[in-house]
Protein backbone atom coordinates (compact mmCIF):
# COMPACT_ATOMS: atom_id res chain seq x y z
CA UNK A 1 0.00 0.00 0.00
CA UNK A 2 1.33 3.46 -0.90
CA UNK A 3 1.69 6.12 1.76
CA UNK A 4 -1.80 7.50 1.65
CA UNK A 5 -1.61 10.37 4.11
CA UNK A 6 1.15 12.27 2.36
CA UNK A 7 -0.88 14.54 0.15
CA UNK A 8 -4.31 16.12 0.18
CA UNK A 9 -6.27 15.16 -2.93
CA UNK A 10 -7.75 17.99 -4.99
CA UNK A 11 -11.37 18.77 -4.16
CA UNK A 12 -12.43 17.72 -7.66
CA UNK A 13 -11.03 14.24 -7.07
CA UNK A 14 -12.95 13.94 -3.84
CA UNK A 15 -16.22 15.17 -5.28
CA UNK A 16 -15.86 12.64 -8.10
CA UNK A 17 -15.58 9.88 -5.47
CA UNK A 18 -18.62 11.27 -3.64
CA UNK A 19 -20.60 11.39 -6.89
CA UNK A 20 -19.77 7.75 -7.72
CA UNK A 21 -20.59 6.72 -4.17
CA UNK A 22 -24.00 8.39 -4.25
CA UNK A 23 -24.75 6.65 -7.55
CA UNK A 24 -23.93 3.26 -6.06
CA UNK A 25 -25.90 4.19 -2.95
CA UNK A 26 -28.99 5.08 -4.99
CA UNK A 27 -28.86 1.90 -7.07
CA UNK A 28 -28.35 -0.30 -4.04
CA UNK A 29 -30.80 1.53 -1.81
CA UNK A 30 -33.51 1.12 -4.43
CA UNK A 31 -33.49 -2.64 -4.14
CA UNK A 32 -34.41 -2.20 -0.51
CA UNK A 33 -37.89 -2.09 -2.08
CA UNK A 34 -37.57 -5.73 -3.09
CA UNK A 35 -36.32 -6.67 0.37
CA UNK A 36 -39.20 -4.86 2.07
CA UNK A 37 -41.81 -6.49 -0.15
CA UNK A 38 -40.30 -9.98 0.09
CA UNK A 39 -39.95 -9.68 3.86
CA UNK A 40 -43.61 -8.87 4.56
CA UNK A 41 -44.57 -11.56 2.04
CA UNK A 42 -42.59 -13.98 4.25
CA UNK A 43 -44.86 -13.13 7.15
CA UNK A 44 -42.74 -10.55 8.97
CA UNK A 45 -44.39 -7.32 10.12
CA UNK A 46 -43.41 -3.90 8.73
CA UNK A 47 -41.67 -3.13 12.03
CA UNK A 48 -39.70 -6.40 12.00
CA UNK A 49 -38.75 -5.79 8.37
CA UNK A 50 -37.45 -2.29 9.14
CA UNK A 51 -35.62 -3.58 12.23
CA UNK A 52 -33.74 -6.07 10.04
CA UNK A 53 -32.59 -3.32 7.68
CA UNK A 54 -31.57 -1.01 10.53
CA UNK A 55 -29.82 -3.49 12.82
CA UNK A 56 -28.56 -6.22 10.50
CA UNK A 57 -27.88 -3.92 7.51
CA UNK A 58 -26.34 -6.47 5.16
CA UNK A 59 -28.57 -7.42 2.26
CA UNK A 60 -27.72 -11.06 1.60
CA UNK A 61 -28.10 -11.97 5.30
CA UNK A 62 -31.44 -10.17 5.43
CA UNK A 63 -32.78 -11.96 2.35
CA UNK A 64 -31.51 -15.25 3.78
CA UNK A 65 -33.23 -14.65 7.11
CA UNK A 66 -36.63 -13.92 5.60
CA UNK A 67 -36.17 -16.67 2.99
CA UNK A 68 -35.66 -19.33 5.65
CA UNK A 69 -38.53 -17.99 7.75
CA UNK A 70 -40.82 -17.89 4.69
CA UNK A 71 -40.02 -21.53 3.94
CA UNK A 72 -41.30 -22.39 7.42
CA UNK A 73 -37.88 -22.70 9.02
CA UNK A 74 -37.23 -22.00 12.68
CA UNK A 75 -36.18 -18.38 13.35
CA UNK A 76 -32.96 -19.84 14.79
CA UNK A 77 -32.09 -21.46 11.43
CA UNK A 78 -32.75 -18.11 9.76
CA UNK A 79 -30.49 -16.36 12.25
CA UNK A 80 -27.66 -18.89 11.78
CA UNK A 81 -27.84 -18.62 7.99
CA UNK A 82 -27.76 -14.81 8.24
CA UNK A 83 -24.72 -14.96 10.54
CA UNK A 84 -22.83 -17.35 8.25
CA UNK A 85 -23.40 -15.01 5.31
CA UNK A 86 -22.39 -12.08 7.53
CA UNK A 87 -18.89 -13.55 7.98
CA UNK A 88 -17.81 -12.08 4.66
CA UNK A 89 -18.15 -8.61 6.19
CA UNK A 90 -15.49 -9.68 8.70
CA UNK A 91 -13.23 -10.40 5.74
CA UNK A 92 -13.98 -6.96 4.27
CA UNK A 93 -13.24 -5.33 7.64
CA UNK A 94 -9.85 -7.04 7.80
CA UNK A 95 -8.98 -5.53 4.43
CA UNK A 96 -10.42 -2.10 5.21
CA UNK A 97 -8.94 -1.52 8.67
CA UNK A 98 -5.31 -0.85 7.64
CA UNK A 99 -6.52 1.30 4.75
CA UNK A 100 -9.02 3.49 6.64
CA UNK A 101 -7.27 3.58 10.05
CA UNK A 102 -10.33 4.74 11.98
CA UNK A 103 -9.60 5.17 15.69
CA UNK A 104 -11.59 5.73 18.89
CA UNK A 105 -15.36 6.14 18.58
CA UNK A 106 -15.13 6.21 14.78
CA UNK A 107 -14.26 2.52 14.60
CA UNK A 108 -17.43 1.05 16.21
CA UNK A 109 -19.57 3.65 14.40
CA UNK A 110 -18.20 3.08 10.92
CA UNK A 111 -18.06 -0.72 11.46
CA UNK A 112 -21.82 -0.86 10.81
CA UNK A 113 -21.16 0.49 7.29
CA UNK A 114 -18.87 -2.42 6.32
CA UNK A 115 -20.83 -4.03 3.46
CA UNK A 116 -20.16 -5.17 -0.12
CA UNK A 117 -20.68 -1.77 -1.74
CA UNK A 118 -18.77 0.46 0.71
CA UNK A 119 -15.83 -1.96 0.54
CA UNK A 120 -15.85 -2.02 -3.25
CA UNK A 121 -15.95 1.79 -3.43
CA UNK A 122 -13.05 2.11 -0.99
CA UNK A 123 -10.35 -0.54 -1.45
CA UNK A 124 -9.14 0.63 -4.85
CA UNK A 125 -8.57 4.30 -3.95
CA UNK A 126 -5.04 5.63 -4.13
CA UNK A 127 -5.00 7.63 -0.91
CA UNK A 128 -6.36 7.16 2.60
CA UNK A 129 -8.43 10.30 2.29
CA UNK A 130 -10.15 9.11 -0.89
CA UNK A 131 -10.61 5.62 0.55
CA UNK A 132 -12.31 7.10 3.62
CA UNK A 133 -14.44 9.36 1.45
CA UNK A 134 -15.56 6.48 -0.76
CA UNK A 135 -16.27 4.25 2.24
CA UNK A 136 -18.24 6.76 4.29
CA UNK A 137 -20.15 8.34 1.39
CA UNK A 138 -21.19 4.95 -0.03
CA UNK A 139 -21.95 3.48 3.39
CA UNK A 140 -24.10 6.39 4.55
CA UNK A 141 -25.91 6.71 1.20
CA UNK A 142 -26.74 2.99 1.14
CA UNK A 143 -27.77 3.00 4.81
CA UNK A 144 -30.19 5.91 4.44
CA UNK A 145 -31.72 4.78 1.14
CA UNK A 146 -31.77 1.06 1.98
CA UNK A 147 -33.78 1.75 5.15
CA UNK A 148 -36.06 4.24 3.43
CA UNK A 149 -36.85 1.90 0.53
CA UNK A 150 -37.24 -1.08 2.88
CA UNK A 151 -40.10 0.82 4.52
CA UNK A 152 -41.60 1.70 1.12
CA UNK A 153 -41.39 -1.93 -0.04
CA UNK A 154 -42.83 -3.26 3.22
CA UNK A 155 -45.81 -0.88 3.11
CA UNK A 156 -46.44 -1.65 -0.56
CA UNK A 157 -46.07 -5.38 0.04
CA UNK A 158 -48.70 -5.22 2.78
CA UNK A 159 -51.23 -3.66 0.41
CA UNK A 160 -51.09 -6.10 -2.47
CA UNK A 161 -52.52 -9.30 -0.93
CA UNK A 162 -51.32 -12.81 -1.84
CA UNK A 163 -47.66 -12.39 -2.85
CA UNK A 164 -47.71 -15.51 -5.04
CA UNK A 165 -50.04 -13.77 -7.48
CA UNK A 166 -47.22 -11.34 -8.22
CA UNK A 167 -44.50 -13.98 -8.24
CA UNK A 168 -42.86 -12.52 -5.16
CA UNK A 169 -41.89 -16.02 -4.00
CA UNK A 170 -39.91 -16.41 -7.22
CA UNK A 171 -38.33 -12.98 -6.71
CA UNK A 172 -36.40 -14.35 -3.72
CA UNK A 173 -34.70 -17.05 -5.81
CA UNK A 174 -33.90 -14.42 -8.44
CA UNK A 175 -32.41 -12.13 -5.79
CA UNK A 176 -30.13 -14.86 -4.40
CA UNK A 177 -29.03 -15.83 -7.91
CA UNK A 178 -28.19 -12.19 -8.72
CA UNK A 179 -26.09 -11.97 -5.53
CA UNK A 180 -24.33 -15.23 -6.40
CA UNK A 181 -23.77 -14.50 -10.11
CA UNK A 182 -20.64 -12.28 -9.93
CA UNK A 183 -18.86 -14.97 -7.88
CA UNK A 184 -19.45 -17.64 -10.51
CA UNK A 185 -16.66 -16.34 -12.77
CA UNK A 186 -14.29 -18.42 -10.61
CA UNK A 187 -14.37 -22.12 -11.75
CA UNK A 188 -13.84 -23.41 -8.21
CA UNK A 189 -16.80 -21.35 -7.02
CA UNK A 190 -18.96 -22.88 -9.77
CA UNK A 191 -18.14 -26.39 -8.53
CA UNK A 192 -18.90 -25.40 -4.93
CA UNK A 193 -22.17 -23.73 -5.98
CA UNK A 194 -23.42 -26.81 -7.86
CA UNK A 195 -22.42 -29.15 -5.02
CA UNK A 196 -24.03 -26.92 -2.39
CA UNK A 197 -27.30 -26.68 -4.35
CA UNK A 198 -27.38 -30.45 -4.92
CA UNK A 199 -26.63 -31.25 -1.27
CA UNK A 200 -29.23 -28.77 -0.03
CA UNK A 201 -31.92 -30.27 -2.29
CA UNK A 202 -30.80 -33.76 -1.28
CA UNK A 203 -31.52 -33.14 2.39
CA UNK A 204 -34.78 -31.18 1.85
CA UNK A 205 -37.02 -34.26 2.21
CA UNK A 206 -35.37 -35.44 5.45
CA UNK A 207 -34.79 -32.22 7.44
CA UNK A 208 -36.73 -29.24 8.74
CA UNK A 209 -36.94 -26.10 6.58
CA UNK A 210 -33.83 -23.94 6.94
CA UNK A 211 -31.55 -26.85 7.79
CA UNK A 212 -30.60 -27.76 4.16
CA UNK A 213 -28.98 -24.34 3.70
CA UNK A 214 -26.97 -24.74 6.90
CA UNK A 215 -25.84 -28.21 5.81
CA UNK A 216 -24.57 -26.69 2.54
CA UNK A 217 -22.70 -24.04 4.56
CA UNK A 218 -21.10 -26.77 6.64
CA UNK A 219 -19.97 -28.53 3.46
CA UNK A 220 -18.33 -25.30 2.28
CA UNK A 221 -16.51 -25.04 5.60
CA UNK A 222 -15.26 -28.58 5.22
CA UNK A 223 -14.22 -28.00 1.60
CA UNK A 224 -12.33 -24.86 2.64
CA UNK A 225 -10.41 -26.73 5.30
CA UNK A 226 -9.66 -29.77 3.16
CA UNK A 227 -8.87 -28.31 -0.28
CA UNK A 228 -5.81 -26.49 -1.49
CA UNK A 229 -6.06 -22.89 -2.63
CA UNK A 230 -6.55 -22.30 -6.35
CA UNK A 231 -6.71 -18.91 -8.03
CA UNK A 232 -7.36 -15.66 -6.27
CA UNK A 233 -10.24 -15.87 -3.81
CA UNK A 234 -9.97 -12.26 -2.71
CA UNK A 235 -11.83 -10.81 -5.67
CA UNK A 236 -14.64 -8.47 -4.63
CA UNK A 237 -18.16 -9.57 -5.49
CA UNK A 238 -21.03 -7.55 -6.95
CA UNK A 239 -24.00 -6.13 -5.09
CA UNK B 1 -39.03 -15.75 19.30
CA UNK B 2 -38.94 -14.06 15.92
CA UNK B 3 -37.92 -10.75 17.53
CA UNK B 4 -35.20 -12.54 19.49
CA UNK B 5 -33.87 -14.02 16.22
CA UNK B 6 -34.05 -10.68 14.38
CA UNK B 7 -32.26 -8.68 17.05
CA UNK B 8 -29.82 -11.48 17.92
CA UNK B 9 -28.80 -12.09 14.31
CA UNK B 10 -28.65 -8.32 13.69
CA UNK B 11 -26.36 -7.77 16.64
CA UNK B 12 -24.30 -10.79 15.60
CA UNK B 13 -23.88 -9.41 12.08
CA UNK B 14 -22.72 -6.09 13.55
CA UNK B 15 -20.21 -7.84 15.81
CA UNK B 16 -18.87 -9.75 12.77
CA UNK B 17 -18.26 -6.41 11.05
CA UNK B 18 -16.66 -4.94 14.17
CA UNK B 19 -14.42 -8.00 14.53
CA UNK B 20 -13.17 -7.45 10.99
CA UNK B 21 -12.09 -3.84 11.58
CA UNK B 22 -10.65 -4.68 15.02
CA UNK B 23 -8.70 -7.91 14.45
CA UNK B 24 -5.10 -7.73 13.21
CA UNK B 25 -4.96 -7.95 9.40
CA UNK B 26 -2.56 -10.90 9.53
CA UNK B 27 -5.52 -13.21 10.37
CA UNK B 28 -6.23 -13.00 6.64
CA UNK B 29 -2.82 -14.44 5.83
CA UNK B 30 -4.00 -17.82 7.05
CA UNK B 31 -5.04 -19.60 3.82
CA UNK B 32 -7.77 -21.69 5.44
CA UNK B 33 -9.46 -18.58 6.86
CA UNK B 34 -9.37 -16.90 3.48
CA UNK B 35 -10.70 -19.97 1.61
CA UNK B 36 -13.52 -20.64 4.05
CA UNK B 37 -14.51 -16.97 4.06
CA UNK B 38 -14.65 -17.08 0.28
CA UNK B 39 -16.53 -20.38 -0.06
CA UNK B 40 -19.25 -19.88 2.55
CA UNK B 41 -21.19 -17.13 0.73
CA UNK B 42 -21.01 -19.08 -2.55
CA UNK B 43 -22.31 -22.29 -0.96
CA UNK B 44 -25.02 -20.57 1.08
CA UNK B 45 -26.31 -18.46 -1.81
CA UNK B 46 -26.37 -21.47 -4.17
CA UNK B 47 -28.20 -23.55 -1.57
CA UNK B 48 -30.66 -20.71 -0.95
CA UNK B 49 -31.41 -20.42 -4.68
CA UNK B 50 -32.05 -24.17 -4.91
CA UNK B 51 -34.22 -24.38 -1.80
CA UNK B 52 -36.19 -21.20 -2.51
CA UNK B 53 -37.09 -22.39 -6.00
CA UNK B 54 -37.41 -26.18 -5.82
CA UNK B 55 -38.54 -26.92 -2.26
CA UNK B 56 -42.06 -26.70 -0.90
CA UNK B 57 -41.80 -27.48 2.79
CA UNK B 58 -40.06 -30.87 2.81
CA UNK B 59 -41.12 -31.73 -0.77
CA UNK B 60 -39.17 -31.10 -3.95
CA UNK B 61 -41.27 -29.58 -6.70
CA UNK B 62 -41.04 -27.78 -10.03
CA UNK B 63 -43.54 -24.95 -10.38
CA UNK B 64 -43.84 -21.34 -11.53
CA UNK B 65 -40.80 -20.39 -9.44
CA UNK B 66 -38.58 -22.47 -11.76
CA UNK B 67 -39.85 -20.42 -14.71
CA UNK B 68 -39.00 -17.28 -12.74
CA UNK B 69 -35.48 -18.56 -12.08
CA UNK B 70 -34.95 -19.41 -15.75
CA UNK B 71 -35.97 -15.86 -16.66
CA UNK B 72 -33.56 -14.51 -14.04
CA UNK B 73 -30.72 -16.49 -15.64
CA UNK B 74 -31.53 -14.94 -19.03
CA UNK B 75 -31.63 -11.46 -17.47
CA UNK B 76 -28.25 -12.03 -15.80
CA UNK B 77 -26.73 -13.29 -19.05
CA UNK B 78 -27.93 -10.03 -20.62
CA UNK B 79 -26.13 -8.19 -17.78
CA UNK B 80 -29.32 -6.75 -16.34
CA UNK B 81 -28.95 -4.89 -13.00
CA UNK B 82 -30.08 -6.51 -9.73
CA UNK B 83 -33.49 -4.88 -9.56
CA UNK B 84 -34.35 -5.87 -13.14
CA UNK B 85 -33.34 -9.49 -12.46
CA UNK B 86 -35.60 -9.68 -9.40
CA UNK B 87 -38.47 -8.00 -11.27
CA UNK B 88 -38.16 -10.30 -14.30
CA UNK B 89 -38.20 -13.40 -12.04
CA UNK B 90 -41.36 -12.20 -10.29
CA UNK B 91 -43.23 -11.16 -13.43
CA UNK B 92 -42.37 -14.40 -15.22
CA UNK B 93 -43.61 -16.52 -12.31
CA UNK B 94 -46.78 -14.41 -12.05
CA UNK B 95 -47.52 -14.78 -15.78
CA UNK B 96 -46.78 -18.51 -15.60
CA UNK B 97 -49.38 -18.84 -12.82
CA UNK B 98 -51.92 -16.91 -14.89
CA UNK B 99 -51.50 -19.42 -17.73
CA UNK B 100 -51.11 -22.52 -15.55
CA UNK B 101 -53.14 -21.93 -12.36
CA UNK B 102 -52.08 -23.99 -9.38
CA UNK B 103 -48.36 -24.04 -10.19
Amino acid sequence: MADPASREPPTTQRSAVVRDSLGVGAATGLYGVSFGAVSVASGLSVLQTCALSLVMFTGASQFAFVGVVAAGGAPLSGALTALMLGTRNTLYGLKLAPLLQFRGWRRPTTAHLVIDESTAMSVLRESRDLARTGFVATGVAVFVLWNLFTLVGALAGNLIGDPRTYGLDAAVGGAFLALLWPRLTDPRNRVIAVCAAAIALGVVPVTAAGVPVLVAGGVALLAGVLTRSAGDPTELPGP
Amino acid sequence: MIWFAILGAGLGCYLLKLAGVSLPARVLDHPVVERVADLIPVALLAALVAVQVFADGTRLTIDARAAGLAAAVVALLLRAPFLVVVFVAAVTAALFRLVFPGT
